[in-house]
């Protein structure tokens, strides 16, 4: 029973930082009509970056965070701007495959410059475990929990309050209308690949520093499929509850495979399952909206 | 997405026989069998290495071919191409082993055993399309990957099994040279079974699928029929291409079938060019030929940068993803269309207009 709730708060939070990723990944198909398939990369981007700075350049923690955050920012605005702007309007199978080839070609360039073995983040927090509640919890994953709530608040002032987040709400409602209302639409596709480019780094970092840094964290980016389609691919709720859902998920399928099947391997792969019936059953998600076409 | 085929004023097509002709004119006829001959010839003039490097493009193109059908003509989009390869290469490979029934036999067979298996996937395509649906064959891929994992009785587990050399009337395709002729065959068959699709009421319907689902519909195409079928086919050529490289290889290891695979077929007719048969060839030796030029560059520049040696293979992959990017944005039609463009210059020539 211990292992269960034990297994129960893992899932929970590793599922927050799903439904992080999911989010930003939501939030670039949802403005840009674009599928990252290159999510997963962008935070090893993030990750490998703000490492070496901190192991190279021996900068301290919160400038070498701000400069990756920096980084991420200009990363994000020339991707789109080089990459994506002249695949704007073209089919599903381009914007897809376009986003495919920068996955290959960021996780083959990384391997070149960092090499393939995972490498550990100087220590940032002193203690292991906590204990709460005679549960052991790695102090990082904890760690981890405080921005992925942090970067979820953020993201709800920003869309409800600020100027710009109503521009990208207008922009991703309809681009049309929004651009005869004067909105730059080039700003804000621009700007949803920044703040997923800046969201996914940070994502990256929390992830390397609670387990190690190396490429196999972008297989994160591909888990964030699962959580999408469970929530709903444009809605940035359902992408939160969608991630959390995995996350528990995953380990619930450990602890059942754990306990009772002896399948092995069922974590990895539960996720695709629930992926593939949703699909048929529920295309649209929990939350998504249901797209009708007229002729 | 569809390729057009520039055709000089005054070349009218007068009846439906004309227009649906498998060789429009004199000159592709003439073309093809040059070319065939050409192909014939080559384990006479070639060493090994040059006939291996054939082979592979000639078995990858098989399965492109698959995924062109499906993606190219039908507008569906499969990330999962490289699990059904895979599939057909151990089910050859089982189908000998276990039953004893000649490899020559099995070939086809697995053909027919990935169909079904790409059948059950494609399901969900009746459904959903899309984005969506490339998100359910990323899931088929790695459910397959897992089942190649698991199934120890089918695929031998993470050994891997072993496929037979295949022999026909006591003629044994055991070299390189020998095995060429083989895949050869297969290329000829496949290459002429998709260009007779197309030319018929299902390639037909396959293309209205693509170009307007709606409309397709309304004119009273089943949807669900024509997409399912064509994950169907597609499975079909991918088995024929897996059971060819199992046997050629005579090894087949659960590992090698990944998601990465999947794309380079994805890249092979994008490159090559959507919904074009010839381009599917010309894409996939683009993609088989590059890391053998990147492995020269880099012996080139091995001089002056001796680093690039130990980074080669990651090169190989920028190569690939840098190749996916730049084509999509520069010539999206793939290396078909830059080939319809010379061929227009030149028979336009010197009134080009």
């Amino acid at each position: 029973m211990e292992l269960f709730i034990q297994l129960m708060i893992n899932g929970l939070i590793v599922g927050s930082l799903y439904g992080v990723v999911a989010m930003c990944f939501v939030l670039v198909y949802k403005s840009t009509q674009v599928v990252n398939f290159a999510q997963g990369e962008f935070l090893l981007v993030g990750a490998w970056t703000c490492l070496s700075l901190l192991t190279y350049f021996e900068l301290p923690f919160w400038l070498g965070f701000l400069v990756t955050l920096a980084f991420m920012t200009v990363f994000g605005i020339l991707l789109q701007a080089i990459v994506l702007r002249p695949l704007i309007g073209e089919s599903v199978i381009s914007v897809v495959m376009v986003t495919v080839g920068l996955a290959i070609f960021f996780q083959a360039a990384l391997n070149m410059i960092f090499g393939s073995f995972a490498k550990p983040f100087p220590q940032v927090f002193s203690q292991e475990t906590l204990e709460i509640f005679g549960l052991h919890i790695e102090t990082a994953y904890l760690m981890s929990i405080v921005p992925s709530i942090i970067i979820m608040i953020a993201f709800y002032i920003f869309f409800k309050r600020s100027r710009w987040g109503l521009a990208m709400r207008a922009t991703a409602y309809d681009q049309q209308v929004a651009q005869s209302l004067g909105i730059s639409v080039k700003n804000v596709f621009a700007m949803a690949w920044a703040i997923s480019a800046v969201v996914s780094g940070v994502a990256g970092i929390v992830l390397g520093m609670v387990n190690t840094v190396s490429n196999s964290l972008a297989f994160i980016g591909i888990k964030v499929f699962p959580a999408a389609i469970v929530g709903g691919l444009d809605s940035i709720v359902g992408a939160v509850i969608g991630g959390l859902i995995i996350g528990v998920l995953e380990n619930m399928a450990e602890f059942v495979d754990g306990q009772f099947l002896h399948f092995g391997n069922l974590y990895a792969i539960a996720p695709f399952y629930v992926l593939i019936i949703f699909l048929m059953v529920k295309p649209y998600g929990l939350f998504g909206t249901k797209d009708i076409e007229r002729l | 997405m569809a390729v057009s085929n520039p055709r000089p004023c005054g070349d009218f097509r007068t009846d439906y026989a004309g227009d649906t002709r498998l060789f429009s004119d004199r000159t592709h006829t003439i073309g093809f069998f040059f070319l065939l001959a050409l192909a014939l010839a080559v384990p006479f003039v070639f060493d090994g290495y040059v006939v291996s490097l054939m082979i592979l493009i000639g078995i990858y193109g098989i399965a492109a071919l698959g995924l062109n059908i499906l993606v190219g003509f039908t507008g569906q989009i499969s990330l999962g191409h490289a699990a059904f390869f895979g599939f057909g290469a151990f089910s050859s490979a089982w189908l000998n082993t276990n039953t004893g029934i000649p490899v020559m036999i099995t070939i086809p067979l697995a053909g027919v055993m990935t169909t079904a298996v790409g059948m059950i996937f494609g399901i969900p395509a009746a459904r959903i399309k899309g984005l969506y649906l490339a998100i359910a064959t990323l899931a088929a891929q790695f459910i397959l990957e897992d089942f190649f994992a698991r199934a120890e009785w089918f695929t031998g587990g993470s050994a891997g099994s072993l496929a037979e050399i295949p022999e026909l009337f006591g003629f044994t395709f055991d070299s390189d040279q020998r095995y060429y002729y083989l895949v050869l065959f297969w290329v000829c068959v496949s290459f002429l079974l998709a260009s007779n699709l197309m030319r018929s009421r299902d390639g037909r319907a396959f293309i209205a699928v693509r170009d307007h689902y709606l409309s397709a519909e309304v004119m009273g195409i089943n949807l669900t029929k024509y997409r399912i079928l064509s994950f169907g086919i597609s499975s079909f050529f991918a088995g024929i291409g897996g059971a060819l490289m199992g046997h050629y290889l005579g090894y087949v290891s659960a590992e090698s079938f990944n998601i990465l695979f999947s794309v380079l077929f994805l890249a092979m007719i994008i490159i090559g060019g959507l919904g074009s048969v010839a381009g599917t060839l010309l894409g996939t030796a683009f993609i088989v030929l590059l890391p053998q030029f990147m492995e020269f560059l880099v012996a080139l520049l091995s001089g002056p940068m001796p680093f690039l040696i130990d980074v080669q293979p990651y090169i190989k992959e920028m190569a690939i993803g840098a190749a996916i990017i730049i084509f999509l944005i520069f010539e999206p039609d793939g290396l078909i269309h830059r080939w319809q463009l010379i061929r227009a210059y030149w028979r336009l020539y010197p009134f080009s207009y």
